[in-house]
């Protein structure tokens, strides 16, 4: 991921022309769908000033952005005058003064990553043993936290459905509580319903294949018929896709019954050490 | 440009464009930010939370340190988005929900 490391003003103080409500709001659309952050500051507003440096749009007069500098020395400040120009070429403007440095852009990446709700988390683990991508750790204090933003794979929502408690969300998705609405009790019983599923057909998958194993005595590592499990674990995540849990893209690109296994052991492993220390 | 000055105690509006996915009805982010636009009032507004809040935008610290009211979506997710990047935001924080709100339910709340 990439940030673009400046903020936008939008600035229509003395020297310079009002844009007009219709004006300023079609440059700040473009430029917020564009990916940037615009500030907008009225006459004698005061501009809270949080990044190290800003490109100050306007109309200014003449036609001329001014020459401009932070008297602390804080603040890197570019002046761009935008006098005539429509929003698309506003953005272009932006984009030249930026010197094309990588930033993330929208359509291109979309901020997919589990958020914990921590009035509701019990810091039981289930997530982090459930999540074969390594998404979740375990802070100094044994907390649980999300460490790992960029592995999780987007539009798959399947650890929130393994969280009794209802605590992990998933803000772009479409539909709630996953998505941050308020939490029922209606919701917490489903979750929990939805739990008890997850852990016949994936949550415990490998706990399952365990049992279902011949000789029953050792760890899915053990497993005889190495096909037999990719098939059954391809079976029961199939059904959780039926669900709507895990996307087609995702399943796809699971990765070796032998990769899910050691993967497994591990998060399995971190979650147990975290709940030792718990107690 | 000399009004660089520390934050005013009153809470300053924040508005979330949420360009990063469409999960806000484009008719109502449209005419919340034409209505903020209109009405002459300074505020912050940023392209999408759940992007500064992935990698940790320092930005999201400096917006939490003063009083804010957020224009975005669910208030939940809000609170946590700030928390993950590790800039909590006060639990009285107002936050309107654009998910759930109309463009003149969300308006009334501005004004």
């Amino acid at each position: 991921m990439i940030a673009p490391d400046f903020s936008i003003l939008l600035y229509e103080g003395p020297g310079s022309q009002a844009l007009g409500p219709d004006r300023r709001f079609e440059i700040s659309a473009a430029l917020l769908d564009r990916g940037y952050s615009v500030s907008r500051a009225g006459l004698g507003a005061r501009l809270h000033a949080g990044q190290t440096a800003l490109i100050v749009v306007g109309e200014f007069d003449h036609a001329t952005a001014p020459n401009l500098e932070d008297a602390a020395g804080g603040i890197t400040l570019t002046t761009c005058d935008i006098t005539s120009l429509d929003p698309a070429a506003v953005t272009s403007l932006i984009e030249r003064t930026r010197g094309g440095q990588p930033m993330n852009q929208p359509g291109l990446w979309k901020p997919w990553f589990p958020v914990i709700d921590y009035s509701r988390c019990t810091n039981c683990m289930q997530c982090l043993s459930f999540c074969l991508f390594d998404v979740y750790g375990v802070s100094q204090e044994g907390k649980l936290q999300v460490q790992n933003n960029d592995n999780c794979k987007t539009n798959c929502p399947a650890c929130s459905r393994v969280c009794p408690e209802v605590a992990i969300m998933f803000p772009k998705y479409s539909s709630g509580p996953i998505n941050g609405e308020p939490v029922s009790d209606t919701d917490v019983k489903r979750e929990k319903m939805k739990v008890d599923i997850s852990a016949l057909l994936g949550g415990d998958l490998y706990a399952r294949l365990r049992e279902r194993s011949d000789d029953a005595k050792t760890r899915f590592s053990k497993e005889r018929d190495a096909s037999k499990a990719l098939a059954e674990r391809k079976k029961c995540l199939t059904k959780l896709m039926a669900e709507g849990m895990i996307p087609a893209d995702v399943l796809a690109s699971l990765p070796s019954p032998g990769e899910i296994q050691r993967r497994a052991t591990e998060a399995a492993a971190k979650a147990e050490a975290a709940l030792q220390g718990q107690q | 440009m000399s009004d660089l000055v520390p934050p005013s105690p009153e809470p300053r509006l924040l508005y979330c464009r949420c360009a990063y996915a469409q999960v806000l009805p484009q008719d109502v982010k449209d005419g919340v930010l034409r209505h903020l636009c209109t009405s002459g009032q300074p505020f912050e507004s940023v392209a999408d939370l759940c992007e500064m809040s992935a990698r940790r935008d320092p930005r999201l610290a400096t917006l939490a340190s003063s009083p804010l009211k957020i224009v975005a979506c669910h208030p939940r997710a809000v609170k946590w988005l700030f928390h993950a990047a590790g800039a909590p935001i006060p639990d009285e924080t107002p936050i309107v929900n654009l998910r759930s709100l109309t463009t003149e339910e969300a308006c009334k709340t501005l004004t």
